[in-house]
């Protein structure tokens, strides 16, 4: 890869230009087959963690797919991202049932828990905090899910303890 | 195989999976050994059984004996008395919100015993991940029959007899849809599942995937049967994990036993299914978005005709249904459409699931036979609105839909009466809302979703449901003006009839809808700068109630020194300097400072 590239990745190394190999591997799996740009995006984001500008550039030579298509797919589902991401997900439920059981005071907690608004990250990468539209769960509002831990019944005074267990 | 005495049902579906069931499970496995009964009693994981508020959920049977909220602390307990003495562990029984009474017998509680479960007849019955179990209980029979005593124009016809109508929103009926695809010109066509289940508040595609993926595997390949199809196609929002692990389970099994593959039942028909993930957009619920998504473009509509019927994926052929449709189609071909065509009313055929949420006692799905009363919902299955609250609205349909008042609780559900009361089915969310529920905050929700989820492709949308929204927005901060309430009516009737795809069409529904049962609270809010509910904070006015003892503690908490008053008598607030931000609320320890 090239080795300008190398300096602006602010990953810690953890994606990003020095290892295309694995990018490699995830797009032969995928060859020939219709409609294969967002598994493909999906798998390459499990593996960087986010969507890195290498990783798409280098994805658009290989399947002759101009970039600006690709940043084009990327940018509209709010699965991918492009800038690097915390090592916990938090995805805090807005959905309707969440709402009508107290969901905003939850995001206001977690705000206050980590000090960073919804939609971003904490400076050391250990969590970002998005919000969802509903994760399915409504049974158990107000709702969220770390990772791939689902926490339900939640109240604000909860909120920093369940963090405390991912810190 | 082996003969045990008892079976323990514990569910594995992702509400009581959050709520601790695999740790109940890990100690109850413990357990058994520990007590020498690992061999005589089998634990069994199983799909949802639609009562989520109170899981984990645990059933012994043959009794059917059902315990809630059962932590792993519970478990050497229940082992103890009910697996070695036989004695039901009273303490871990449910009790119905009114009565308070304890119920031992699954089949005796309020909440299932209104229902008629069909689709979710195996949810939380079987295990999902072992073939075998949904093929004792009849499943790929209806494959079977389809191909070896039918022709796909009879299935078609059954389809139409069945009065099926598309459980995702639209009631389109299905016979009809498969008859157009199967009519198309083309030798390729294709069958997708829509599960991209995005409305907030329902979740009975989930459960169904999760609890009986087969039911819906099965559909699928007698609609590929019937219209000509040899290849499908599952779209699966992303944020349901644990659907689509059990589905891929489900496909690898259907492919082993020769019912997914080529040439099934040695019918020379030959199908094969493949899971395509949704990567976070609820406009991709939309056919020809959904269709541009599994491409591998922008989930963005297009305008029809050309219906994908015509011309879909690829350009091909194509036919979507909904989760909850297909796991209709089998129990109408093994039982026969009449059988199903008997169930419901004389337009809406057969039963829906609803996922119940929001302010209500029993939150969880039920399945109801179309043409039963909110009321009935609500109330006998749903056990009411909790905390002595009085029931103010529901909201069906989610982002789409509209909310029904308290004068339409005796209206007979199906597909028209709703949409003539301004609702519609939708998904089958029922969002239940109390009194303190502003109906002009509800609205802002609804439209601050669909206007993030808006794809921007066309301006009705894009630009309308933004200007909406900006204007509701001021309506709950106190800034409305008088003009502004005619201003959105005639917003929303432009948009409905211009926009390009169902979501924009719909967008503006919660509005028209809170604005025809409610407008008195829109009213409030402009003219006297009042939210009646005490939910929008910047309208809420704070007052003392005659329980001030007169300590002093407010005074001293109110950031602008709106509250006075002699000690030990009681304070008033000025409400010309107050701010409204509840810190004297907060602060009172005899809970004298009320809102409203």
């Amino acid at each position: 890869m090239n080795s300008n590239h190398e300096q602006k990745c602010c990953c810690g190394g953890k994606g990003g230009a020095s290892n295309m190999a694995k990018l490699d591997e995830i797009m032969a799996k995928y060859q020939g087959a219709k409609g294969a740009l967002i598994p493909v995006l999906q798998e390459a984001q499990d593996a960087y963690g986010y969507l890195p500008k290498d990783v798409i550039v280098r994805i658009g030579e290989k399947m002759s797919i101009p970039t600006s298509q690709i940043y084009g797919v990327a940018t509209f589902y709010a699965q991918f991202h492009l800038n690097p991401r915390g090592k916990n997900i938090i995805r805090v439920c807005q959905g309707t049932a969440c709402h009508v059981r107290g969901a905003k005071a939850i995001l206001k907690a977690l705000e206050d828990t980590l000090k960073v608004s919804a939609g971003k990250t904490t400076p050391d990468l250990k969590f970002t905090l998005e919000t969802v539209a509903c994760i399915g769960a409504c049974g158990l509002a107000p709702v969220m899910m770390v990772n791939d831990d689902t926490h339900g019944r939640l109240t604000p005074e909860i909120v920093p303890e369940i963090i405390g267990r991912y810190a | 195989m082996q003969h045990v005495r008892a079976h323990v049902l514990i569910c594995a579906g992702t509400g009581c999976t959050a709520s601790g069931a695999s740790k109940v499970e890990a100690a109850l496995r413990e357990e058994l050994v520990k007590k020498g009964l690992d061999k005589e009693i089998m634990v069994v994981e199983t799909g949802c059984h639609g009562f989520c508020e109170m899981g984990p959920l645990v059933i012994v049977y043959p009794e059917g004996t059902f315990y809630v909220r059962v932590q792993p602390e519970d478990v050497p307990e229940l082992v103890e008395s009910h697996l070695y003495k036989g004695r039901i562990v009273q303490r871990l029984l449910y009790k119905e919100p009114v009565t308070h009474e304890s119920i031992p017998n699954y089949n005796e509680l309020s909440f299932y015993k209104k229902q008629m479960r069909m689709v979710l007849a195996n949810c939380g019955h079987i295990n999902p991940e072992i073939i075998e179990e949904y093929i004792a209980v009849g499943g790929y029979e209806a494959l079977g029959k389809a191909l070896t005593t039918m022709t796909p124009e009879q299935v078609v016809d059954e389809m139409k007899k069945s009065g099926l109508r598309g459980r995702g929103g639209g009631g389109f009926p299905t016979g009809m849809k498969w008859d157009f695809t199967r009519k198309a010109a083309g030798d390729k066509k294709y069958v997708v599942c829509n599960a991209d289940e995005g409305d907030p508040g329902a979740f009975m595609d989930r459960s169904v995937l999760e609890g009986d993926p087969h039911r819906v595997i099965e559909g699928m390949a007698v609609c590929g049967y019937a219209i000509g199809a040899d290849e499908g196609y599952l779209y699966v929002r992303a944020e349901y994990p644990l659907a689509i692990k059990r589905l891929k389970i489900a496909i690898k099994q259907a492919e082993d036993l020769g019912l997914l593959g080529d040439n099934i039942f040695g019918s020379g028909f030959s199908f094969r299914l493949k899971i395509k993930e949704g990567a976070g957009a609820f406009v991709c619920g939309e056919e020809t978005a959904l269709l541009a998504s599994i491409e591998g473009k922008r989930g963005m509509p297009r305008p029809r005709p050309p219906f994908p019927a015509i011309s879909g994926l690829w350009g091909k052929p194509t036919n979507i249904n909904n989760v909850e449709t297909f796991a209709n189609v089998p129990q109408i071909i093994t039982r026969g459409a009449e059988w199903y065509a008997s169930i419901g009313t004389e337009k809406s055929k057969g039963t829906k699931v609803f996922a119940l949420t929001g302010r209500i006692n029993h939150t969880g799905l039920a399945e109801v036979p179309m043409g039963i009363t909110m009321r009935e919902i609500i109330f006998d299955i749903g056990g009411g609105i909790p905390g002595g609250k009085k029931f103010k609205a529901v909201q069906i349909g989610g982002p789409s839909g509209g909310c029904l008042p308290t004068e339409l609780l005796d209206l007979s559900i199906d597909y028209d009466s709703l949409t003539q009361a301004g609702a519609m089915m939708g998904s089958g969310g029922l969002v239940v809302m109390d009194e303190t529920t502003c109906m002009v905050d509800l609205a802002k929700f609804f439209l601050t979703f669909t206007q993030a989820e808006s794809c921007g492709k066309c301006t009705p949308c894009r630009e309308g449901t933004k200007r909406m929204l900006e204007i509701l927005t001021r309506i709950t901060e106190g800034e409305g003006k008088e003009s502004d309430i005619a201003l959105l009516e005639s917003m929303a009737k432009n948009i409905k009839t211009s926009a390009l795809c169902g979501l924009g069409q719909t967008a503006p529904n919660p509005v028209l809808s809170t604005l025809r049962y409610f407008r008195d609270e829109y009213e409030a809010h402009i003219r006297e700068k009042r939210c009646p509910a005490g939910a929008c904070t910047k309208l809420a006015g704070y007052r003392i109630t005659d329980a001030c003892k007169g300590c002093g503690l407010c005074t001293k908490t109110c950031p602008v020194s709106a509250i006075s008053g002699e000690i030990k008598s009681q304070h008033t607030i000025d409400e010309a300097i107050c701010i409204k931000c509840g810190a004297c609320m907060a602060k009172c320890p005899f809970k004298a400072i009320i809102k409203g």
